[in-house]
């Protein structure tokens, strides 16, 4: 018959919990997940999807309403650094003359690693329909490299 | 103005009776703001993801809806994914002070602007004052 063991035990416990709230947080989809404002979402701004095809990584982000002149996409070795902001409607609108006022404004900054190092001069970025799509070629070491295996 | 919550769009639910199978299809409340101007009223919308093809606006019946699908820009398989894209839905009851034939909208970098002129009737008149 094994040990009684507090530890054992704890750790049953703690998976328990987390299985439990992984559970509510997918029931709660999509609302969980389609958090978009700056400012109001408790998580980083943008959200990201990544996509990752061998020879490049492409990254959409959720970020509807932005100032293009005002976008900022860098890269530095392996390190994304998007900025931007989320401009407020026209500044001379009186607070009292907002019947609703559930979108949130304002500037972000996020950076992203990313598993591999990307070539810095190819990167392009392009803003459709409120998303930002990043292709970022990865540098020639990283790319995957078929090798024939020779039968003999 | 005042919003209607409807859970499913009428016509959508009578499309998905005709596949028969297929659940329902999910929405999202997009978040607006709306504020009013001397002649007009204006909505605007975050829709992330709906191109113009894909957005369906439509007065009926004194009720605005705003109905959008919205697509990936990348649609390959994510390899690491924190968001998804979800068509986009929400319905305004419309009053008579909008003049409902000279509604406009346009949609850029994922937001749709609507200006709603209000009617003739409902917008501020200056009354002269005579002095005698």
């Amino acid at each position: 018959m094994a040990e009684w063991n507090p530890w054992t035990q704890l750790e049953q416990m703690r998976r328990e919990l987390d299985r439990a709230i992984d559970g509510f947080t997918r029931r709660t989809e999509p609302f969980a997940r389609v958090a978009f404002l700056p400012g109001r979402a408790a998580r980083q701004y943008p959200m990201i999807n990544l996509h990752d095809s061998g020879d490049a990584i492409k990254i959409e982000a959720l970020a509807p309403g932005l100032d293009p002149e005002s976008l900022e996409v860098s890269v530095v070795r392996n390190t994304l650094r998007i900025a931007g902001e989320k401009r407020r409607l026209m500044a001379d609108i009186q607070p009292e003359a907002f019947h609703r006022r559930e979108r949130a404004t304002g500037k972000f900054v996020r950076t992203i690693e990313l598993p591999t190092e990307i070539d810095a001069n190819k990167v392009s970025a392009d803003y459709t329909n409120g998303l930002l799509v990043i292709t970022l070629p990865k540098e020639e070491q990283a790319r995957p490299k078929q090798i024939a295996v020779k039968v003999e | 103005m005042v919003e209607r919550t409807v859970a499913v769009p009428e016509s959508q639910q009578l499309e998905a009776s005709t596949e028969g199978t297929r659940t329902q299809e999910r929405y999202i409340t997009p978040p607006v703001d709306i504020y009013e101007m001397p002649e007009s009223l204006v909505v605007t919308a975050d829709v992330p993801g709906v191109s113009q093809e894909d957005l369906e606006i439509r007065v009926d019946n004194n009720v605005l809806t705003i109905q959008g699908r919205a697509k990936h820009a990348v649609t390959d398989e994510s390899t690491y994914r924190e968001y998804e894209l979800v068509n986009v839905f929400r319905q305004f009851e419309l009053t008579d002070t909008v003049d409902q034939s000279k509604i406009s909208a346009d949609l850029k970098h994922g937001v749709l602007t609507l200006v709603l002129p209000k009617a003739e009737a409902a917008k501020p008149r200056q009354i002269p004052v005579r002095v005698s």
